[in-house]
């Protein structure tokens, strides 16, 4: 039987990545997938403590979580593609100021 | 050394070096290809752990639809490989494994430290759900249905705020858009000056 | 390592690979038979003959035609990203093989000479002083019945799409990124009308079970209680089916629906830059989303292995089943020499203002039908 902290620690690892992810990478589409990587860690680790209390509560959770993921993907590539036309760049740190 | 053990860490570790892909890889072609490979390990940790229903949405939303979304987008727009960057601070790159190591400890040890339980830590496979009940497709039903239907629903209005916003975002400017904006400019640059003119008299 | 060894139910796991392994040869008999019945059925349509040189008739050309993408050269065009180019023929075929796990092929059949074998078996490991407790009397002829069976059907053909789209960005040619973008746009927009479309059946239902769903379709004579007869559901079922048929058409990327790969369009489609082995790799492919395609509908509209007379003779189950998947086989080649293909913007038109919407509308239908008479 695998223990629940194994299962913490890989959601541990997985989120420190995409926090590391986020600050290092220079494209903002990648940026944006790190931001997906740390959710997706978050998920590990509810659906984790939903088996330990026997609970469907967390998996919900979890569903719905993915609902707002998928909005959010959306919309947030929605934006870079608006950006991108207006920039003509996908480089977070050229995009520093609020008016071209 | 169970064999479900040889699986979590099989799968523990393909999570985490598609997870190092994403982060380093230059091109986002094969960043998008690695979180496509941590989800799909992902939906079968979540397998072993009993959230049947939950695993096959994983892959049909998140690595079925989401991720088509961003491999869409990065075609579309047509990305390269970055470049050279021309690197402002020079120093800050060596930064990045130490402060990594760092928090990677601070968050093992809040893990390790906090109590779960009064007793010893259970097993996530407990004996408490053999069958792998938990995660029917019956049982989640039966959740989200009676007790969370208003989630349910507010997920579903969300939905569709964020279909209209991301087709307004994402559209190019229309003639017609543009023809608005300027009579409304002028409209209201007619009613400054007669106001000026009122003013004036 | 004993623990180890503890840990795994090897009955279980033995049973299931050998199940997969003779279902996996199984199918792909029918897969290069297929193939050949393509080249024959569309020879007759276009009043010619097809091939019929290799063997008797020409039933020995599917393994002329391996042989042959198997000595031809590879051609690996220079510009291309060579790891992805590699990659993408595997993407699209492992999803598409791993659905035959979830095929139920028949009711639980008697195996001839069972309780022999059990009995020879279990002597064996009695001699070693291992308690086998095997029973091959009778035998399920699916390899799982998974609770999720259906959403894990659409799991696997959701993760087909990446091969076409990353074959066709990896080649590096205006033609296949086209092409792969095209083909891959396609497949998820009538992936929505597909999925939503079978929810009328799982309200008749009640589970996502496969082996279950046939199940419910028994009795009365094995024909008059598929889905698309059983009172109450059949008008939603049946408007079902035909989105479901449609909609699969075009998943699959066959004609009327093949412009992404269609020769006078854009030569080949993602697959232009593709030779030899790998072109083979993506050809079998759309022919095994063909079979999944086809066994679903089976499943889920026709009642299975349902048929007059399986109640007495259980191995006659397989047979009934496999008599459907031919059938919507042979439609999918007719339609091939029949039909004039769609245009790119008549086909994304028609999969979102016209499928979706009456696939919602069924959902409705089904549900009120479900709240009055379920």
């Amino acid at each position: 039987m695998v223990p629940l902290s194994w299962y913490l620690a890989l959601s541990a690892v997985l989120f420190t990545i995409g926090v590391v992810g986020v600050l290092i990478q220079r494209n903002i589409i990648s940026l944006f997938m790190c931001v997906e990587l740390m959710l997706n860690a978050v998920n590990l680790s509810l659906i984790a403590f939903s088996r330990l209390h026997t609970d469907v509560t967390g998996q919900l959770f979890v569903f719905i979580v993915m609902a707002v993921a998928a909005a959010e993907a959306a919309v947030g590539l929605a934006i870079i593609i608006a950006l991108f036309r207006s920039r003509e760049t996908l480089n977070v740190d050229e995009a520093d100021l609020l008016k071209l | 050394m169970e064999f479900s053990h040889i699986l979590f860490l099989g799968l523990a570790a393909l999570a985490v070096v598609a997870a190092f892909n994403v982060i380093l890889q230059r091109n986002p072609i094969y960043s998008a290809i690695g979180l496509i490979v941590v989800l799909c390990s992902l939906a079968a940790l979540f397998l072993t752990l009993s959230a049947q229903f939950i695993a096959a949405m994983q892959i049909i939303v998140y690595a079925g639809a989401i991720m088509v979304l961003f491999v869409f987008v990065i075609m579309l727009l047509n990305v390269r490989a970055e470049e050279t960057r021309i690197d402002k601070q020079k120093y800050l790159k060596w930064l990045a494994a130490p402060l990594f190591l760092a928090l990677l400890a601070e968050v093992m040890a809040v893990v390790q430290y906090v109590n779960l339980t009064p007793q010893p830590l259970p097993s996530a496979n407990g004996a408490a759900d053999p069958q792998g009940v938990l995660g029917t497709v019956e049982n989640i039903a039966n959740g989200m249905f009676i007790n969370y239907l208003i989630p349910f629903e507010a997920a579903s209005v969300l939905i569709l705020m964020a279909i209209v916003g991301s087709m307004l975002l994402a559209r190019r400017e229309r003639k017609e858009d543009v023809e608005r904006i300027e009579k409304a400019l002028v409209a209201q640059q007619e009613e400054e000056q007669k106001y000026e003119e009122e003013v004036a008299a | 390592m004993s623990s180890l060894l503890n840990s795994i139910d090897f009955q279980y796991v033995i049973g299931a690979l050998v199940k997969i392994a003779v279902f996996w040869i199984f199918i792909m008999l029918v897969v290069a038979y297929t193939v050949y019945a393509e080249r024959r059925v569309l020879a007759v349509i276009q009043n010619r003959l097809g091939p019929n040189r290799v063997g008797w008739q020409g039933l020995l050309q599917p393994f002329a035609d391996l042989l042959k993408f198997i000595f031809k050269e590879d051609i690996i065009p220079l510009a291309v990203n060579k790891w992805l180019y590699i990659l993408a023929p595997i993407i699209v075929l492992i999803p598409a093989m791993m659905v035959l796990i979830v095929y139920p092929f028949g009711p639980d059949v008697p195996l001839p000479f069972g309780g022999a074998i059990s009995q020879t078996l279990n002597d064996l490991g009695a001699r070693f002083g291992m308690n086998w407790n095997i029973d091959l009397r009778a035998i399920s002829l699916h390899v799982t019945n998974m609770n999720v069976g259906l959403l894990y059907v659409f799991a696997m053909t959701s993760l087909g799409i990446y091969g076409i789209v990353v074959g066709g960005w990896a080649s590096n040619s205006k033609y296949s990124l086209l092409g792969g973008l095209r083909s891959s746009a396609q497949m998820i927009s009538y992936e929505l009308a597909l999925s939503l479309s079978v929810i009328a059946v799982v309200i008749q239902a009640g589970t996502l079970d496969l082996t279950k769903i046939v199940e419910q379709q028994s009795g009365r004579f094995g024909i008059f209680n598929w889905n698309v007869f059983q009172w109450p559901m059949f008008l939603p079922c049946i408007i079902a089916f035909t989105i479901y048929l449609i909609s699969a058409i075009a998943e699959t990327n066959r004609v009327p629906f093949d412009l992404p790969e269609a020769e006078t369009e854009l030569v080949a489609g993602f697959h232009t830059e593709y030779s030899s082995l790998k072109f083979a790799l993506f050809f079998m492919a759309e022919y095994v989303n063909m079979m999944t395609v086809s066994v679903l509908a089976t499943t889920l509209f026709l009642g299975g292995w349902n048929g007059p007379w399986v109640k007495d003779i259980p191995w006659l189950g397989p047979v009934w089943f496999l008599a459907k998947v031919f059938f919507f086989l042979f439609l999918y080649i007719w339609l091939r020499g029949t039909l004039p293909r769609f245009r790119y913007d008549q086909l994304m038109n028609f999969g979102w203002k016209v499928l979706l919407p009456a696939a919602l509308f069924n959902i409705v239908l089904a549900s009120a039908i479900g709240v009055l008479f379920l």
